[in-house]
């Protein structure tokens, strides 16, 4: 007994210097992996570091940023939804309808788009929270539900200005000016900014912040130190499938119209920048900075690649091949605790 | 006839010596108790012989010929197998009684064979089950089945083979009495006409008195005796499993008992588990849950902390009727737990020691919109570090890298920052070394000092002897005795846990 809690009292063992350096890598591979591209394609390709380039870069990866962390949001109660690229398109299409079918105004518009996809959530919310379905699965349903309320909501085309409603009557609205700006520079790259910082600051200095990543740690002590873990689960979904509406939004200020499935691109590099940002400086569990730098890889990779010529249908091999790094990194950590 | 004679049996495992020159025999066809308290060594001594342990040292003889059991499989070779107590770990719940009563034939018994004849299955498995005299259509699914009819495949899968010893590990835990009944009469069938030597294990003594003729009864590691039932009491088994009795001392604080702080009236649980719990709790009161695992003592302590639904029953704290639907409930109502399962229930491995120490208590420690004062957090949890002792470099350090008595202390200081006024700990000093289960004792004591009301459940006799002032007992669900802690004694507690009336 005496040398069993002698033993337990000291369970820190010397590591290896080959597994620290594996750490090391693990903590900082992020990092180190975007200095690496960045030093690569600025020898490779002369004009990849030009201011322009750089906003460039920084405004392609703003949408998936905005939904990415809605992401890093669900994944902190250990949840998973499936379901942002869905909900992304809805808002799309949504915010577009209200505009050119309805000439509604523009902050109606956008607060009324909103404002609906966080349905979504509460739909995930009742599979997840009250049927007990796992995450996974739950917002893989919904996914290809919202996908068809979306779709049959346009009537299973695209929305865009001057484009009969889908009884055939024509249509007089227009997106406003005041709209598209959204997606300007530098409004869209401030947008991306301070909805990092909000949840950053939302997960990490608040009290709401720290009770989420403890229900993702283990949800039964957290119930069983009173924490209302169901309400916070559903918080969680609900912060996901806003920032996922809201990503949407921006969207539809980008392309000016609504097209089908438009925010389905977006779920792969989404997950990617969350898992990658999880194992960024060692936090070990999804944060938004991280994200955020998760990000800034792919994009900085996908814009890279692209002004190296490399076909547009051969990006997904490297994308999936990132986020399959980014989830071995994740894993391989978890193991070892 | 078969006999089985394991002689001079010894295992060792970190630091404790499991098992000491254990002697143990027996005849095919008898029907033998096997019971000891907590740790005394029935459960180890038993999978010796199924072949799960094998570096044990001495011999084991069938028929006065040395056998080698090195693994479940040899076990089985020579007749010998076990059904264990869970019985869902054991079964493969889509897969049909058929299938999963031959489950070891498929999977032993088909090298070079890769097609199944489901003919074939299916008639050797309704033979098994016509040996055992029961109807199970083979082609249910088992997770469609009761819990007995689980067992009663499990018993199936075990004598597919002609066996010889049949070890069935606390087989009646989660039968009803009628379904006991009929666990019985196969048992017999079994024995009397079909010549197994059944080992029969169970803390539930009328039971044992009931089904058995002989019983070996262990100590601490060793075999202490092996008679015939018909001439002992339940008195003397009880007796006999504790030993000699040693006249420990109580040390009890001196505290005058207040006023009744917590009254329970008829608690029964969704999960049906809970029978009519009534009791009550005094302010500076510690009032002792006693039982054997599996009486309901854990179940007893999440119903009243709102984490098991409630059937029917009444909760009044101060004479105030309270609704506790889920721990954030009791919470807020003045509740908390200490579960058993730490590091499942009762702390978050993979915080630092401050975050689990507030974890109950956050509200506290915020500014309007819910922002943090991390210091103050940190400072509060210093204070806790060093009034309680636990031995963390910091309030930083994660939890998980923390001893077991250590974490056991987070569990319990984070409770120490609510307003909790009753405090229900379950098995608090489970996997705890000595002096951190010393600590913990002090805790509680001077927790009741300052009025609160404290239930402590646990299946350790001498600390509910040591630390409460009144003791419930629990049996099946029930609670079936209340004893003032001064005038009672291990023989008498773990007479009413047994079943005794």
């Amino acid at each position: 007994m005496e040398e069993q809690s002698l033993k337990i009292n000291n369970p820190i063992k010397k590591e290896p210097l080959w597994q620290k350096s594996l750490t090391l890598i693990n903590n900082w591979g992020t990092v180190i992996a975007i200095i690496a591209l960045l030093v690569f394609f600025a020898v490779s390709i002369p004009e990849f570091m030009s201011s322009s380039n750089i906003i460039n870069i920084m405004r392609s990866i703003s949408i998936v940023t905005i939904i990415a962390i809605g992401l890093t949001v669900s994944l902190t109660v250990n949840g998973f939804d499936l379901s942002i690229g869905s909900t992304a398109t809805l808002a799309n299409s949504l915010v577009v309808s209200f505009f050119v079918w309805f000439s509604l105004p523009t902050g109606v518009s956008i607060a009324l788009a909103l404002f609906l996809a966080l349905g979504v959530a509460l739909f995930n919310a009742f599979l997840i929270v009250k049927i007990k379905i796992p995450d996974l699965f739950a917002t893989l349903a919904t996914m290809f539900i919202i996908e068809g309320v979306a779709m049959t909501y346009t009537g299973g085309g695209s929305i865009s200005v001057g484009m009969p409603r889908l009884d055939g009557t024509p249509t007089t609205g227009t997106i406003p000016p005041l709209f598209s700006l959204l997606s300007q520079t530098p409004y869209i790259i401030i947008l991306m900014l301070i909805v990092v910082a909000a949840v950053y600051f939302f997960l990490k200095h608040t009290k709401h912040g720290r009770y989420l990543y403890m229900i993702g740690g283990n949800i039964e002590a957290s119930r069983l130190s009173g924490i209302p873990v169901n309400r916070y689960r559903t918080l969680a979904y609900i912060i996901s499938a806003f920032l996922a509406a809201l990503g949407g939004v921006v969207l539809a200020s980008q392309i000016g119209s609504a097209q089908i499935n438009a925010g389905g691109g977006y779920l792969m590099p989404a997950v990617a920048a969350a898992f990658i940002g999880s194992s960024f400086a060692g936090q070990g569990k999804p944060n938004a900075i991280g994200t955020l730098v998760g990000a800034t890889l792919i994009g900085v990779l996908e814009n890279g690649l692209v002004m190296m010529s490399v076909p547009y249908y051969s990006l997904n091999i490297i994308k999936g091949a990132v986020l399959a790094l980014a989830l071995a990194s994740t894993y391989y950590t978890r193991r070892k605790n | 006839m078969t006999t089985l004679d394991m002689k001079d049996i010894s295992i060792e495992f970190p630091g404790v010596k499991a098992l000491q020159n254990v002697d143990f025999s027996m005849n095919a066809g008898e029907i033998r108790a096997l019971i000891g308290a907590n740790g005394a060594g029935k459960s180890t001594l038993m999978k010796v012989l199924s072949g799960a342990y094998t570096h044990y040292t001495g011999k084991v003889f069938l028929d006065d010929q040395p056998i080698d059991i090195q693994s479940p499989r040899d076990a089985k070779d020579y007749g010998i197998d076990i059904v264990y107590q869970e019985v869902d770990t054991a079964l493969i719940p889509y897969l049909d009684v058929a299938e999963n009563i031959m489950l070891d034939e498929m999977v032993n018994n088909m090298s070079g064979k890769a097609l199944v004849s489901w003919k074939n299955l299916h008639k050797k498995a309704e033979e098994t089950l016509t040996r055992l005299n029961v109807q199970i259509d083979t082609r249910k699914r088992v997770n469609q089945l009761s819990l007995a009819e689980k067992q009663l495949v499990l018993i199936a899968r075990a004598i597919v083979h002609e066996r010889k010893f049949l070890i069935l590990d606390e087989p009646t835990a989660p039968l009803s009495n009628r379904e006991t009944t009929e666990l019985f009469r196969i048992v017999r069938e079994l024995s009397h006409n079909q010549g197994l030597g059944i080992i029969f294990i169970s803390h539930r003594l009328p039971e044992l008195f009931e089904i058995c003729e002989t019983i070996s009864i262990m100590k601490d590691g060793k075999m202490i005796t092996t008679e015939s039932l018909a001439n002992m009491t339940q008195q003397q088994v009880v007796e006999l499993m504790l030993g000699k009795r040693f006249n420990e001392e109580h040390q009890k604080h001196q505290v005058p008992i207040g006023e009744t702080l917590l009254k329970i009236n008829k608690l029964s649980d969704e999960a049906q588990f809970l029978k009519d719990v009534s009791l009550d709790v005094r302010q500076h009161e510690i009032v002792g849950i006693a039982g054997l695992v599996g009486a309901g003592k854990t179940e007893l302590c999440k119903a009243i902390f709102g984490e098991n639904p409630l059937k029917d029953g009444q909760v009044f704290l101060k004479d105030k009727l309270v609704r506790n639907s889920s721990p954030t409930h009791a919470v807020k109502n003045g509740f908390a737990l200490v579960p058993e399962e730490r590091r499942k229930e009762g702390v978050l491995v993979d915080e630092p020691v401050y975050a689990n120490l507030t974890a109950a208590s956050l509200k506290k420690f915020s500014l309007p919109f819910a922002i943090l004062k991390p210091e103050r957090e940190r400072e509060r949890a210093r204070k806790i570090i060093s009034t309680l002792g636990i031995k963390t470099p910091s309030e930083n350090q994660k939890v998980s890298l923390l001893s077991g008595g250590n974490q056991q202390k987070v569990a319990v200081g984070k409770w120490l920052l609510t307003d909790a006024e009753i405090l229900i700990f379950d098995e608090p000093t489970k996997g705890v070394d000595v002096g951190a289960k010393g600590d913990i004792f002090d805790l509680i004591t001077s927790l009741a000092e300052e009025g609160k009301g404290i239930i402590y459940a646990s299946s350790e006799l001498n600390e509910i002897l040591n630390i409460t002032d009144r003791i419930y007992v629990m049996y099946d669900g029930e609670i079936v005795k209340e004893l003032l802690t001064k005038d009672t004694n291990e023989e008498e507690i773990l007479f009413y846990s047994t079943g005794g009336r």
